[in-house]
């Protein structure tokens, strides 16, 4: 059934694509309504693209089309995947269709992968074909960098030693490993530097493994051995965490980046030493994604991309918008934040379309929640103010994070994700 | 006589004609780009133009729309000076400017309240991951 209209809207797009006949938009036309002002297209249905096509369509009325490029499909989320390592929740509470978003706002949806962007003939290339924008919107979410670690790039090496760094198979697998390690057995976990997807994330992940290995197999051993030279992000939580909850089952290593892997033995190389795990999750270095590199939006001396901050218009290629983890900012690279991003490029695109102006001073919040049990949890959180002067977002006043994690914010940060999910997704 | 009939005529000709769902759709154009794009990031935790998910969960979210604008400007004041205790609202409140907080009163005062859902979870495919 799924399959057969997915191959229907595909042969439509590719169709349009290759006709080229760029006014003509079916959701409109369908409705009865005037021909669209023009066209956007998402690259990325994660946090940010869905936001963007959904709050495009919003705000716009209806008026500017809307066309999703996404290879899966299926929504994970990465918030809350980590529990799944702890063993509170399973991966099919994490996975969701796009049905509803599609329906309820126009938006057209292609599954495909990006082979190619074009953006003096603003034209994006997929498997099947290509189409045209007015507007493009670049939200890919990280890529990971293989160059000093080569070994782990395939597939199969994957399997022995998973990242799980996007919530999906690579999780549920990591989970398993878990399962038949011994009782005594080590779990190594490495960090690259800093900025990375989710700066709590690997500590959270750490409380996982700690809570259920705690409960589990008691005499197992973590060594985490961290590139950055300190706990990135909630450092005096995590520590007194690991300290209270988790004492003695946690050997934290600072500067240690990893220089190479043996995927065989599962063992790691730093400068100053070698380290075996029963099970070895490396987490590795990241990058804008790789359809953020084929348009050619990376700085050249940072693997991130540059944005003019009013609208995330690229700084380098006119009309191409760049949104979410892809983004060169001090900003944490976090779902609430991808979420953030993407309205106020939405609200820029609307404007900009229609001949006005975005609004000069955008301010948005962030709240990101770290889980250190199955019930748990701790926040941080910030409102962000755009600096005329700098040109750049930075934190305003209050910002800061939980005194202690607590059941009371556990609560909260589930309420955060259900809210979440239903505002990017229906 | 002649002005107020020409005013009445230049009147409904611009207000009468926009009834209903277009009467809407006028105020919410009009809501100014800053509020509605910050309002927007309340999304995570209040939901769409602030219809929170009713999970019937001890701490569910507080649906803003449609709440009295006093109300919520005067709970986002409390946040801010302590008044009323928050795990995490007093850090929202005071990053916002005074203004921002009646503003935001305001925008969520007028929006619609409206029964949001969560998405159906589903059985992950089997689909290699990137």
């Amino acid at each position: 059934m799924n399959n057969a209209a997915d191959f229907n809207r595909r042969d439509f797009i590719k169709t349009v694509g290759a006709l080229g006949a760029l006014a003509f938009s079916p959701h409109a036309v369908a409705m009865g309504k005037k021909p669209p002002i023009g066209r956007v297209v998402v690259i990325g249905g994660g946090y940010a693209g869905t936001s963007a096509a959904k709050y495009i369509r919003m705000w716009s009325m209806g008026s500017i089309e809307v066309v999703v490029i996404e290879p899966s499909p299926q929504f994970v989320s990465c918030p809350l995947s980590n529990l799944v390592l702890g063993g509170s929740q399973q991966i099919n509470d994490l996975t969701f269709g796009y049905d509803l978003l599609k329906k309820h706002h126009g938006i057209q949806w292609v599954q495909d992968t990006v082979t190619g962007i074009n953006s003096d003939a603003k034209k994006v290339t997929m498997q099947r074909g290509e189409i045209s924008y007015d507007r493009l919107i670049v939200a890919p979410g990280v890529d990971f960098i293989y160059d000093h670690l080569p070994q782990l790039k395939t597939a199969e090496a994957q399997k022995q030693i998973p990242h799980a760094w996007k919530a999906g198979w690579q999780t549920v697998n990591l989970r398993q490993q878990l399962e038949v390690m011994p009782n005594g057995g080590v779990f190594v976990i490495t960090i690259p530097k800093a900025p990375y997807r989710c700066p709590p994330g690997p500590y959270e992940r750490i409380c996982q493994v700690a809570y259920y290995l705690k409960a589990h197999k008691p005499n197992s051993k973590i060594i985490v051995l961290d590139a950055n030279a300190e706990i990135v992000s909630k450092k005096g939580l995590f520590t007194k965490v690991w300290a209270n909850n988790y004492a003695g089952m946690i050997d934290y290593r600072p500067d240690s980046a990893i220089i190479s892997v043996d995927v065989q033995t599962k063992t790691v190389s730093t400068e100053f030493e070698q380290v075996k795990a029963d099970v070895l999750n490396v987490i590795p270095p990241q990058r804008a994604g790789k359809p953020a590199q084929m348009a050619n939006l990376l700085a050249t001396d940072y693997p991130w991309c540059e944005v003019d901050f009013l609208s995330y218009e690229s700084k380098t290629v006119a009309n191409v918008h760049v949104i979410g983890d892809s983004v060169a900012s001090g900003l944490p690279k976090s779902a609430h934040m991808a979420t953030s991003q993407a309205r106020v490029c939405a609200s820029a695109i609307v404007e900009l379309m229609q001949g006005r102006s975005p609004d000069p001073a955008p301010v948005f919040a962030n709240t990101c929640y770290s889980f250190v049990d199955d019930k748990q949890a701790m926040h941080v959180a910030n409102v962000y103010r755009y600096d005329a002067a700098k040109k750049i977002m930075v934190s305003a006043e209050g910002g800061g994070v939980s005194l202690a994690p607590s059941d009371k914010e556990g609560a909260y940060a589930k309420a955060w994700a259900h809210n979440i999910w239903s505002d990017v997704l229906t | 006589m002649k002005t107020f009939i020409l005013n009445f005529i230049l009147i409904s000709s611009v207000v009468l004609p926009i009834p209903g769902k277009a009467a809407e759709d006028f105020v919410y154009a009009q809501q100014s780009l800053h509020t509605r794009t910050l309002a927007a990031s309340c999304a995570a935790c209040h939901g769409t133009n602030g219809n929170a998910v009713k999970m019937n969960a001890e701490f569910d979210a507080t649906a803003l729309a449609g709440l009295d604008k006093a109300y919520i400007e005067q709970r986002l004041l409390d946040f801010r000076t302590g008044v009323r205790p928050a795990t995490v609202m007093h850090r929202h409140a005071n990053g916002l400017t005074l203004d921002e907080i009646k503003q935001l009163a305001d925008y969520f005062s007028r929006q619609k309240p409206e029964k949001h859902t969560m998405p159906e979870p589903q059985t992950l495919k089997a689909v290699q991951d990137e």
